[in-house]
């Protein structure tokens, strides 16, 4: 993998550091007047997730990480792996547990889930920002009540919990919005 | 948004805010005395400064076959200089500075700089002057002083001055940059690192701040302290996390001037730097008679994004670069 100066650095580029890879987020020059330039960077490291702030000396470089994003569609789960297809070439791609994560509960089978992988293996799995999913339980809330009133809970068929409007009942299919995991309204039929 | 690009990156009310600002710190020096002036941008030489870079270009001269090299100044310092050894007496100049490779929230690579110069005063008269100015533009507090040793000891428990390189790599470890200090052997380079991450933003957040008597090693053009070797009649002035002002009880030793860029011609080649030509026309100003005077270079869109609470150098010039 190619080495990366910090004058190439950029929001999105993806950098090895500490043998993780990680996808620079915002660089900031720091420069006095008399003295040495640096780079203040702001890193997301892409397994653990964590943000950190890194300061090199400017013209320093590191090595870049062999990091692509690429959209799969989600197939199936056999308990210990989570199949996704690539719907042009039908290739498929087996993600573990540590990859999918939190977000297993927003995998919706055939939706197009982002996955990204390092070094050709899946490390992170981000669902789409707005997943359909149907309702398996939920309390019969009163009939005439709109949203907006606290609602309820409701459990969905891929086992995640939200907050529900009370008028929603069980066996609706509803959208959600899975970056907050907000309830965004019921799904058009 | 491509659209818009036409458009100013500051608001036209943040313009207009602008000029009066510039008319005050005209008036300013006006009622001191102080004469406006108005150097070149272009010159045929140009800073040795290894941390700064030059613009160039070719001129084509019609009466001479090779074009020739000018550089756009990074600031009007030697020009400045030259007239105080003419005999200009106090003099300030409000002029466009020209900086490649910086860019960001406090750099365009063309900026404003508000530099002055104080035949008579030493480096700490002048930083009382600035205070006033300070005070008339940005209605703040009277600034406080510190030394630099005194600002190191306070807020990273070491004597900048008197500590090994070790001593400071160790310490910049513990600060969260190992492997910079691991490979960096110069102590400066560690000093600046910590200083800019750890000390800057603590300082000055009331009230400006003067950080004064840099380390000698990190003098540029000021005088070495009479009273002790190891610092330089040096200060720079913070606000708020911004770096506002650097000045200095000024070098008035020609040859050791010219030592201090043969010095730094030669740390560019050590890291593979062009060197540059050295002004000759300054260092021949200086052993003519640069009287005792003290200077200081101010930026003033960083002055006006503290004057009007921005975050952005962007906010207060007409067109940033990418607009330029």
């Amino acid at each position: 993998m190619a080495n990366f100066s910090t004058n190439e650095f950029k929001a999105g580029l993806k950098i090895m550091l500490d043998g993780e890879p990680c996808n620079i987020l915002e660089n900031e020059l720091v420069k006095p007047g008399k003295g040495q330039a640096f780079s203040r960077v702001k890193i997301r490291k892409l397994i653990s997730g964590k943000v950190i702030e890194k300061t090199f000396k400017s013209g320093d470089s590191v090595e870049g990480a062999d990091v692509l994003d690429t959209e799969l569609a989600y197939l199936y789960t056999d308990g210990e792996f989570w199949h996704f297809m690539n719907n042009e070439t039908f290739e498929q791609i087996a993600a573990d547990e540590k990859a999918v994560g939190e977000n297993v509960k927003w995998l919706v089978e055939n939706d197009t889930c982002t996955i990204t992988l390092w070094n050709g293996a899946p490390i992170v799995v981000q669902p789409a920002n707005f997943v359909e999913l149907e309702i398996t339980e939920t309390d019969p809330g009163l009939k005439g009540d709109t949203a907006g009133t606290g609602g309820k809970p409701a459990t969905l068929s891929s086992g995640a919990v939200i907050r529900v409007p009370l008028f929603v009942q069980t066996g609706e299919v509803v959208k959600v919005d899975t970056r907050s995991g907000e309830y965004v309204s019921r799904a058009q039929k | 948004m491509q659209a818009d690009k036409w458009r100013p990156s500051a608001s036209i009310e943040a313009l207009k805010q602008r000029a009066l600002v510039l008319q005050k710190i005209r008036q300013f020096f006006a009622i001191r005395d102080v004469l406006e002036v108005d150097t070149p941008s272009l010159s045929h030489a140009t800073v040795t400064d290894e941390h700064l870079y030059s613009f160039s270009t070719q001129f084509n001269h019609p009466n001479t076959p090779q074009a020739c090299t000018l550089y756009l100044q990074t600031s009007p310092e030697f020009a400045m200089k030259r007239l105080l050894s003419a005999g200009s007496g106090a003099i300030y100049q409000i002029c466009k500075s020209f900086r490649n490779e910086e860019v960001g929230n406090f750099h365009n690579p063309e900026f404003t700089m508000l530099e002055w110069y104080r035949p008579r005063f030493d480096h700490l008269q002048l930083m009382s002057e600035i205070d006033e100015l300070m005070q008339l533009i940005l209605g703040c507090d009277t600034a406080e002083r510190v030394t630099y040793q005194n600002v190191f000891k306070q807020h990273l428990g070491c004597d900048p001055l008197t500590s090994t390189l070790a001593e400071i790599q160790n310490l910049a470890s513990q600060y969260g940059h190992a492997e910079l200090a691991a490979k960096e052997s110069n102590k400066d380079t560690l000093l600046m690192l910590l200083f800019s991450q750890h000390i800057e933003p603590q300082i000055g957040q009331d009230r400006p701040c003067f950080v004064l008597d840099f380390p000698a090693s990190q003098a540029a053009l000021a005088k070495i302290s009479a009273t002790n070797p190891l610092v330089a009649e040096r200060f720079e002035l913070y606000f708020q996390g911004i770096e506002l002002a650097n000045g200095f009880h000024e070098l008035t030793d020609g040859a050791e001037q010219l030592k201090r860029f043969e010095q730094d011609n030669i740390k560019r080649k050590n890291v593979g730097l062009e060197m540059m030509p050295i002004d000759q026309n300054f260092i021949a100003a200086i052993n003519a008679g640069l009287p005792a005077c003290a200077g200081v270079a101010l930026g003033i869109d960083r002055l006006l994004m503290l004057a009007f609470n921005c975050s952005s150098i962007d906010q207060v010039i007409a067109f940033e670069n990418s607009r330029a």
